[in-house]
């Protein structure tokens, strides 16, 4: 790995940006998602802040059953978002439907739009719950970093 | 000559927590017009709760909102129990005022930090935000769950409130009552908030009457309705409170009616923890609820909450109807913003604490001559309807008002 990769990749695990998505959610999720952000959960202790732009953005943070009017809003979003990009399903709706599932307006799941990286259950998402899936969305990638490393070493 | 430019914001936009558009017309850097898309949240709940049983339709129906879910669910509920003829214990009916109020408190709350975060106060945001995390510990504490609360059930509440967790409410109402204070003081004393909110997203009394502006944003324009002490419900005819109204008619105003109203609240919990009945919490309910219809009627903390239940003698509702407060308070932004700059939009669009995820209901608008044509009532003959099943079945002489605008 270049020297500037390896720059990159520390930044990136360092600072993930995150930025939040409401796609036809209750308000419940995305107000635990505010909450992780402020004082008391303080997802800035782990370099994450709250972007306005998918552009600026490497985690989307997504929640509600994708209504039909926002599955191509949804789709537009994902693809403005700089590779690597992450999506996090948030919230019960966001992973399966929940409540919602079978309604005639939804598509039932962020996974019918766009890739998913990682789902969090509950109904809504506590913040907590919020911070461990990001944390861990993070480790996940930082061991796929390493692996995809050795196997560069190994076939030299 | 100035040209007009039109400006998209939304469905995705930082300054909108939900997705939501707004087409502003601008000419130089005021604002022309603009147009209001709502839509984007529409879900079809209203048809689902008619393919499921009373009681599952009481949590998908708190599930409209996740902020305001309390008023929902009481509100649906309110309407089974009418038309089911169910007296619900005095202490089930204390309990749910009682979380209706931590509600509201926190709904304020979380408004205050948004609101602040719109006119760049990013400190307000933080503070009022880590005192939010006070009621939410509260609501966890009372019902197991942060948002979506589910403490109803029809006929009463599923949970009760022992004595230890009535001294840690009180606690926790001790302390955001200080906190408040301070707010108070940050609303009345500071100089860069009065400048940035007064004169900002004016409407006066009469508009906001004509445009059916309801809850705090009725109430900073001088209307003094509020449905707790006109038409009250649960346990809020047993407690003294005081409602807020302002005469700024602005923002201004409406920030200082929902944190006077944060007061409110905590002298209403209080009065409801010494007054807590001891009673059963719930009646037995029967599956089948006969067939009848009901309108009911919730102060929520954006405002009067209306839902219609027509029942058919099944265990499923037949029609479900919600209108929330935003659907009322919606209409009013493009009357504040008459002129305004394009700066104050996102702050004026805050100031009615919009909640979409309430107002995406399916609507269907009627004139006067479509609906003659079908069965359905045109605006004349609903009103005069209205008026006299007040006066029938409730009392109430509504013809004495004066019909306000055109």
């Amino acid at each position: 790995m270049k020297i500037v990769d390896k720059v990159i990749n520390w930044a990136r695990l360092k600072s993930p940006w995150v930025i939040h998505f409401n796609a036809g959610a209750c308000n419940g999720c995305d107000i635990e998602v505010v909450a992780a952000l402020t004082p008391i959960y303080d997802i800035e202790r782990f370099g994450s802040i709250l972007r306005g732009t998918p552009r600026h953005a490497d985690v989307l943070l997504c929640c509600g059953p994708v209504t039909r009017q926002l599955k191509d809003r949804l789709v537009r979003i994902y693809e403005q978002m700089p590779e690597p990009k992450f999506v996090v399903a948030i919230g019960a709706c966001a992973c399966s439907g929940g409540a919602i599932d079978g309604c005639y307006s939804v598509v039932s799941g962020i996974d019918q739009a766009i890739p998913v990286s990682m789902y969090i259950p509950g109904c809504p998402a506590s913040p907590d719950a919020i911070i461990d899936g990001v944390v861990k969305l993070l480790k996940s990638y930082e061991e796929s970093l390493k692996q995809a490393d050795k196997k560069n070493e190994n076939s030299k | 000559m100035s040209k007009k430019v039109v400006i998209p914001i939304g469905p995705q936009h930082p300054a909108l927590k939900e997705p939501a558009s707004f087409d502003v017309t601008l000419k130089g850097e005021r604002v022309a017009d603009i147009l209001v898309k709502v839509g984007y949240n529409h879900r079809g709940i209203e048809k689902a709760c008619e393919q499921r049983p009373y009681l599952q339709c009481v949590y998908l129906v708190e599930r409209v909102c996740g902020i305001c879910s309390h008023s929902h669910s009481t509100c649906f509920i309110q309407a089974v129990e009418e038309i089911a003829n169910i007296q619900i214990p005095p202490r089930a009916a204390y309990i749910r005022s009682l979380i209706g109020e931590l509600e509201r408190i926190h709904s304020h709350l979380l408004w205050l930090g948004v609101a602040a975060h719109e006119i760049g106060f990013d400190t307000l945001l933080m503070y009022s935000w880590r005192d939010r995390e006070v009621v939410m510990d509260l609501l966890a504490l009372l019902t197991g769950n942060r948002v979506n609360y589910a403490v109803n059930v029809i006929g009463g509440v599923r949970k009760d409130i022992s004595e230890e967790e009535k001294g840690q409410i009180l606690k926790a109402v001790d302390i955001l009552e200080e906190r408040t204070k301070y707010y108070v003081q940050v609303a009345t004393e500071e100089i860069t908030l009065i400048e940035r909110l007064s004169k900002v997203g004016y409407i006066s009394k009469e508009d906001a009457v004509r445009l059916g502006a309801v809850g705090p944003t009725g109430r900073a324009s001088g209307i003094k309705r509020d449905i707790r002490k006109d038409d009250p419900y649960a346990a809020y005819g047993e407690v003294d409170f005081e409602v807020i109204t302002d005469d700024h008619c602005d923002v201004y105003g409406r920030a200082v009616v929902r944190i006077k109203e944060l007061m409110q609240s905590y002298s209403i919990i209080r009065q409801l923890l010494k007054k807590l009945p001891q009673t059963p919490l719930a009646v037995n309910v029967p599956r089948l609820i006969p067939v009848g219809e009901a309108v009911s009627r919730y102060e929520a903390p954006r405002g009067e909450d209306i839902h219609y239940l027509k029942s058919n003698g099944t265990d499923k509702p037949e029609r479900v109807k919600l209108r929330a407060p935003t659907l009322a308070n919606v209409q009013s932004v493009s009357k504040m913003l008459e002129d305004g700059y394009l700066a104050d939009v996102p702050i004026v669009i805050a100031a009615i604490d919009p909640c979409f995820s309430c107002t995406d209901r399916m609507i269907v608008a009627l004139d006067d001559v479509s609906a003659k044509k079908s069965d359905r009532m045109d605006w004349k003959s609903l009103r005069e309807f209205s008026i006299n099943w007040y006066k029938k079945n409730r009392g109430i002489d509504f013809t004495k008002i004066k019909k306000m605008g055109k």
